[in-house]
Order: structure tokens, then sequence, then C-alpha cells
């Protein structure tokens, strides 16, 4: 899981596969999207981000491969030889325009009054994949905004379930505060099994949530429309830091 | 310690107990009789033969479900030399009448309707799995040993490796009863080869969960005839090497629950389980967990979530559970009928299993038959029967003068299957050439006052209703589907909620995480495809043919993007 570019003398791409209609050398292990990444052929995702684990909920990144119908995920499928993938049929195109505006149609996704305006990850794949009208009526939730905690503010009219708060802070900050309470249509983002987000003595203030929200769910308070800008970059740095141990204090003896 | 339980001498205990009495009355304790007020039958059987001087001559059992729901509660009469007698909507009077005419005066029968067993719903079916059902005491060990019980088990363990016992499995044909109709030896050979991490057990988890509305094969295999799961789960853990089974069942089933817990504690205490299985050097430990009543919870992933103590929700395969399941370690997910069948198999051979049914799908299958049919309840038929048997023969016809519309096999994840098939056989193959599927075991007939767009509603909201939430087309797909379907119904539908729904439909089968979203379509498909005269008729056609005042655009003429998937 690896965006670096290979370093001369490490190990070279061996796995020959063909992506959109060209041969091409993959990395033993590499997922699909990672070498499509690579290789600068962009796979939409939302729910996916480097460094926390794969939630592959967003489906999205759906690709066809060897003309299966089945369609695997690009962020959870390991890249195998003479696999034929394909990441723009007009099939895929159509199911992904209609995973977006589902996802539209579910909140109330109101750009022109959005913090995170022009830094929306939903925004951006609107864009990117010609959604301009939604096909299903609106649903227009009304839910309170959770602006209970000192700096940061939730509003889940906003949120888009794609779970990187949760695991952000469950698997890099090692809080747990966020989970998903209910089911199905009712799925709501919690902290605390359900207190204010000011009232979660287990939050440490890091602020990563906001930073990894692909959306205008999380956001620093006093941002206005349009002024919010997310960081979820810095996670794949933290991660791999981390893997690296460089937090590991080397003076002390390994117990 | 106490020594293992001797089969054969139990057996003969048990025969010579039971020959002691002149009359053995089955009182239908399962649920459906159950809340037919079979417990105030038995009662009153009970109390009727104790206000007599015969009560030793009758022994009365609470026993599971003999199949015939719909004419519940039931009562079987065995007497010694004659034929047994089932009678029928027995209450507590006609109880009375059983137990004064046929058990204290001893006449042949009863002046009570009782159910011939020429009825071709009873002499069309084929037991294999429900073969103790209605016959035995479900909480007593010692019958079900009786019936020929933990034979099975206690042979493979004195003569077959597990490898062997896989090999049987596999040439009975076996396939997974549990909805996709995967091979089960396929399955077995993956957790047998798997390895589990140092000091960890493997698993094997019987799916007791059977969400689909409609459907009690499962509930009454296990209220019935627990024992039979259990040897069923032992038998495959002794062939896999797992050392800890679950029996995961869902909470709505308080009696298979406590069924089956009854059953873990004697098969314990008789050293059917436990550190050394009847004296061998298998050890394995089952436990029953209780879900919360999620449908998605018996999908394999949740289910395991659910057992852990996680929220349950189905997680991307692979690694598929026989590499990484419960606790990370390597775990099989059978259903419990298909586990019910593994004692036949493995105790009378797999040839005998593989002479019923078809080449491809072998054995037999259990339907709850449901709906507009004079007979409903539960049978056991051959694969490859046709729909046609099922439902006029076995079935007895639609009542009331109606007429047959339409067969609805495999719950929301299903299909209807229309008039013009009702002589294809029903098995794994042919349902899916259908549109339908074979799914766990639920079959819903519907006459012609039923309206397809609304069946598919149904469905549609359970979906809606049941789904998990996890990804995205399903979680807000099956809202908008459900939406659509819904103003269809309401007679508000336009030409392009047709096209949006299929449409959507399309995408969310391709792209939902679990079974649940890739199937929840599958009503809509197969209604369209053999009703769309249905769907047609009910369309608001004044859109169309109206003119739109002038500067209003009629959205159903601008063209919509794309070509469909
Ligand atoms: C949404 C969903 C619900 C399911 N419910 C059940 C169930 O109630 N019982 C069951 O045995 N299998 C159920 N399954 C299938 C299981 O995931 C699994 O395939 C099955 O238990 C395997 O057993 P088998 O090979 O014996 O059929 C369900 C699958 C899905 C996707
Ligand atoms: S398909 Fe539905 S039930 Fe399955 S994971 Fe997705 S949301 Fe959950
Ligand atoms: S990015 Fe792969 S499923 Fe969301």
């Amino acid at each position: 899981m690896s965006l670096t570019p290979p370093r001369p003398g490490g190990p070279r791409p061996n796995v020959p596969v063909i992506l959109d209609g060209e041969e091409v050398l993959a990395f033993d292990g590499e997922t699909i999207l990672d070498l499509a990444r690579r290789l600068g052929s962009p796979i939409p995702t939302l729910c996916y981000l480097d460094g926390l684990s794969v939630h592959g909920g967003c489906r999205l990144c759906v690709v066809e491969v060897n003309g299966d119908n089945r369609l695997p995920l690009a962020c959870a499928t390991p890249v195998s030889s003479e696999m034929d993938i394909r990441t723009d049929t007009s099939s895929l195109r159509d199911h992904r325009r209609r995973v977006i505006e589902l996802l539209f149609a579910e909140g109330n996704h109101i750009c022109a009054s959005c913090v995170s305006s022009g830094a929306c990850e939903l925004q951006d794949l609107a864009a990117e994949n010609d959604v301009d009208h939604i096909h299903y009526a609106l649903e227009f939730p009304r839910i309170d905004v959770d602006a209970t905690h000192p700096k940061y503010v939730l509003d889940r009219e906003r949120c888009v379930l794609c779970t990187r708060c949760v695991r952000v802070c469950d698997e890099v900050e090692g809080a747990h505060v966020w989970d998903i309470a209910q089911r199905g249509s009712q799925s709501t983002l919690v902290a605390e099994l359900g207190k204010p987000w000011g009232d979660a003595t287990s939050c440490t203030w890091c602020g990563k949530c906001v930073l990894v929200c692909p959306t205008g769910a999380l956001s620093f308070k006093g941002r206005s429309t349009g002024e919010m800008r997310h960081d979820p970059d810095v996670i794949a740095f933290l991660a791999r830091l981390r893997d690296e141990g460089e937090w590991i204090d080397r003076e002390e003896p390994a117990p | 310690m106490a020594d293992p339980i001797d089969l054969d001498h139990v057996t003969s205990l048990e025969r010579e107990a039971q020959s002691r009495y002149a009359h053995r009355a089955l009182v239908c304790s399962s649920t459906a009789c159950l809340s037919a007020g079979a417990a105030g039958v038995r009662a009153a059987l009970e109390s009727d033969l104790e206000a007599s001087d015969r009560s030793s001559d009758v022994q009365v059992v609470a026993s599971g479900c003999p199949g015939l729901c719909s004419r519940g509660p039931l009562v079987r009469v065995e007497t010694r030399g004659l034929e047994p007698t089932l009678y029928e909507h027995v209450d507590d009077e006609a109880a009375s009448t059983i137990a004064q005419q046929h058990l204290i005066e001893g006449r042949e029968r009863a002046e009570v309707s009782s159910i011939e067993p020429s009825l071709p719903f009873y002499a069309k079916q084929v037991k294999v799995v429900l073969r103790n059902a209605g016959l035995i005491d479900p909480d007593r060990l010692e019958d079900y040993v009786a019936a020929g019980g933990y034979r099975a088990l206690s042979n493979a363990l004195r003569t077959m490796t597990p490898e062997q016992v896989i090999d049987e499995v596999d040439a009975s044909g076996l396939r997974g009863r549990g909805g996709a109709g995967y091979p089960t030896a396929r399955k077995w050979r993956l957790l047998h080869d798997a390895v589990a991490a140092p000091d960890q057990p493997k698993y094997v988890i019987a799916n007791g969960d059977e969400g689909d509305p409609g459907a009690y094969m499962d509930r009454t295999i296990m209220d019935s005839d627990p024992h039979l799961v259990l040897e069923g789960l032992s038998l495959a853990a002794y062939a896999t090497g797992a050392s800890k089974g679950y029996l995961y069942v869902r909470a709505e089933y308080p009696l298979a629950i406590e069924r089956l817990e009854r059953a873990i504690r004697s098969a314990k205490r008789a050293k059917l389980l436990g550190r050394s299985v009847l004296g061998s050097d298998f050890a394995f430990d089952v436990e029953v967990r209780v879900g919360a009543g999620a449908f998605v919870c018996g999908e394999e992933t949740a289910l395991m979530a659910s057992i852990e103590g996680r929220r349950g929700l189905p997680e991307l395969r692979p690694p598929y559970p026989t590499e990484r399941g419960l606790w990370n370690q390597p775990t099989m997910i059978n259903n419990v009928e298909t586990l019910a069948n593994i004692p036949a198999i493995v105790g009378d051979g797999a040839a005998a299993f593989a002479a019923i049914g078809t080449p491809e799908s072998r054995g037999t299958k259990v339907f709850a038959l449901a709906g507009s049919l004079e007979n409903t309840g539960l049978i056991e038929v051959p694969m490859g029967i046709s729909l046609r048997e099922i439902v006029f023969d076995m079935g007895g016809g639609i009542p009331d003068g109606r007429t047959f519309k339409a067969a609805q096999t495999g719950g929301p994840s299903g299909g209807c299957i229309p008039e013009q098939f009702l002589d294809s056989p029903v098995d794994y193959e042919h349902l899916q050439q259908l549109g339908s599927m074979m799914g766990s075991g639920g079959l819903v007939v519907m006459d012609d006052s039923v309206s397809m767009p609304e069946v598919a509603r149904f469905y549609m909201e359970f979906c809606r209703d049941e789904s998990c939430g996890k990804c995205a087309p399903c979680r807000v797909g099956t809202v908008k589907m459900f939406d659509f379907l819904d103003r269809i119904c309401r007679g508000d539908g336009r030409p392009r909620d047709l096209w949006h729904l299929e449409s959507l439909c399309k995408t969310v089968r391709a792209t939902s995480l679990c079974g649940l979203g890739q199937s929840a379509p599958n009503p809509v498909f197969s209604t369209l495809d053999h009703f769309r005269d249905e769907y047609l008729a009910l369309l608001r056609e004044e859109s169309l043919a109206a003119p739109a005042p002038a500067g209003v655009v009629d959205a159903d003429s601008l063209p919509t993007w794309g070509d469909d998937a």
C-alpha cells in the first residue's frame, strides 16, 4: 500500500496485467487502486483513505476484471497476474453516477451553503462523474447540528457514512470516540455511544476526524461557507511514520 | 468420570420402556401448534388419563412438528398393532374425546377428524432431514438415540478418518441449503486444510438465523430434532478438525434455543460432546449464540461479527471465513438444514442420499408452504419435483375458487414463478433460470387477487428495513427502489419512474457489498420479467398525453443519460 514510486534498487513491478487496454507491470500484492493511481489512471473513491483500513462501503471504486459481471473493488482487490482490468466502461460510469446521486439524495448536500464547498470530495466526485442532476427524490433529513465541542462541529445532514472519522480515531489516534449507530437508512454517526460530542471525554481534541472528512460534515468551528479545508493526506504520512517506528524510543530496551 | 453413553444399551432400554405402553400419544409441541393451543391439549389428555386408571398405559409425549401446520394442533397416536393415527385440529374437547375413546376405551380410532397417510401432502414426501420430526420427544436424548441417533457419529469416530467423512459428503453431492447451494464437501475441505494459529481452535457454525419472512424450516428442525443438528455439527467438526462450534439462533426462536441448550447439556452428560467424544480423542464443545433478529446477521461475515460481540455488519470477502473467520481463525458456516442431512449421509452412506433428487441437486429440500393453498406447513420433497406437484397435489390447490398466479421462492432474494413454468423441476439450476432461487426454502403461493408490483414492494420494504447501511447502494438504493415501487403501486408512477427503477436495480445488484443488497432487486426483476403488464397498467399516462404548458419542459421528454448497463 504505497504511493511512493519504487526506489532504485528496491523491488520492481513484475506482475503483468492489462489496465484499460494497456499492458503494465504491477507490484506483487499491490491493489488495483494503488496500481491505477501510480500510473495516473483515476478511479473514483470516497471511503478509501491511504493509511486507514479498507472499509469498502462507498462502492465507487468498482472495476471490471476479465469481463466478469462481479465487480471487484479497486481499493480492496490485489492485482494478480494476467488480470484484464477496466476502470472506465460506460456501465461502470453509469453505476458510479447513480451511487453518487444516491449519496446526494440521502443527505442535505447544498453546496451553496456548505463550509466545505470548493474542497469537498463529494462535490468533486459529482463534477468528475458528470452528475448534473439528481434523479431520485431528495430525502431532506432534519438532524440537529452537534456544535457542543469547543473546537469542532458535526453536521450529520452532510455525512456520507464513509467511516473515515471512525477509523482514523480508532486506528490512528486510538481513542475510538466515533462509531455508527442504528442501521440501514437510519445509520448515524455517534460520539461515545450517543453523547453530545462536547461531553465525549475520550475525545483528545486531535482533530484528525475533521481533517479526513470528505464533506462538510465535520469542520472547524468558526468557518463560514466555503472556508473549510480538510487535509486527509496527512494520515498516510502519520501511518507511514508509525509503521517505520518513528515514535519508538530507541533508547529504551525492548520489553 | 462417567463412561460415555452406550448407544445400544440406551436404545434397548428405551425400546423396552416404550413397549410397556399400549399407546404413545405425540402432541405436536412445535411453535405453530403451541400457538394454536397444543399445551392445553396435552394437559387435557394428561388430566383425563390421570382421572382414569389407564394413565400407565399411555405415554404422552411433547413431540416435534409433523408438518401440516395449517391443521394443527396435531396429535399422533401410535397404538401397538395398529397403524398410527394423526388427529387434526385437536382442541381441548377433541383431546378428551381422543383420551376417552382411543386411549381409554381402546377403540381403533376416536371420533375426531384425522389425516389419512395417503394424503398427497404426506405421501409425496421423502424424509431425510425431518425423519424424526413429530415422532420423538425433542427434549429426550434417549428418544433420539432409540430412533438411530448418534450412530453416524459413533461409527465415524470408530471407523472413519476425517478425510473419509468428507469423501462421503462429497459423494453424496450435498449442496448448502442456506441459499447459494455451494457444495458442502468443498467447504469442509477448505476448513480441513486450513491451519489455525497455535493454541487456537478452528470453528464450525450452524447458521440458524433464518430471517426470510415466512420461512421456518430451520426453526422446526431445531425445535423438533435438536440432537440431529448437534450430531451434524459434530460430524462437521470431526471431519474438518474444528474443536469449537456455535449454534447461531435468532432470538425470535426461544423454543429452539431452549431445546438446543437442553440437547447440549444432555449430550455433554452422555459424553457426546466434550474433551473426549464417546471416548475417542476427538474433542468438541458447542455453545448457542442468540442473534438479535437482524436479517443481515444470517450473512456469514455479519454472523461472525455478531458472535464476536461486534455490530452485525458484512465484511469484504476474501478473506473467506475458512481462511480467516471467528477471532481470525479458520471457520466454516453451514446452514442448519445442511447439517441436518449429515447424519443420514454418513450413517446410511452417500449412495442412498445421492439416489434422491437430480444429478446437480441431490437429496431433499424442506419447504415452508404458505399463501393461497388448502394445505400449508412444512414439507420435505425430493429435489426435482415439479412445482405443480407441490402446489396442486401436496398443497391441495388454491382455495376459494381462485386460480394460481405465481409461486414465490427464495424470499426477499428470490423471485416469482408464473403459471407457465409450473412443470419445471424444483432444483437449484431451474429456479435460477426462472429468475428465482432456492433460497432457504420459503414457498409462497399467490392467487389471481394478488398484485405483483405490490409483492415486489413488500419484499423491497423488507430489504430497506433490514439493510445494514454499510454500503451506499443498498442503504440508499433500497429506499429509493421502494419509493419508486410505492409510487407505482399507488397509481402515481410515471413511465420514467419505471425506467429509473430498473436502472437503479441494476446498479444496486452490481455494486452492493453483500448478498442482501445484491439480491434485493431480484423480486423486482422477476415480477417485471413475468408481469410487466401489471406495472404498465399502473403507470399514469396523462403526463405523456397532455401537452406541457408553454415554457414547461416535460421531464419525460428529456434525454436520459447513458446507455444502460
Ligand atoms: C442477507 C443474507 C442473509 C442470510 N441469511 C441466512 C440464514 O438465515 N440462514 C442461512 O443458513 N444462511 C443465510 N445466508 C447465507 C449464509 O451467508 C451462508 O451462505 C450459509 O449459511 C452457508 O451455509 P450452506 O453452505 O450450508 O448453505 C444469508 C446470506 C445473506 C447475504
Ligand atoms: S448490501 Fe446492504 S446489508 Fe449488505 S453490506 Fe451493503 S448495506 Fe449492508
Ligand atoms: S473506495 Fe473502494 S469502496 Fe469506497
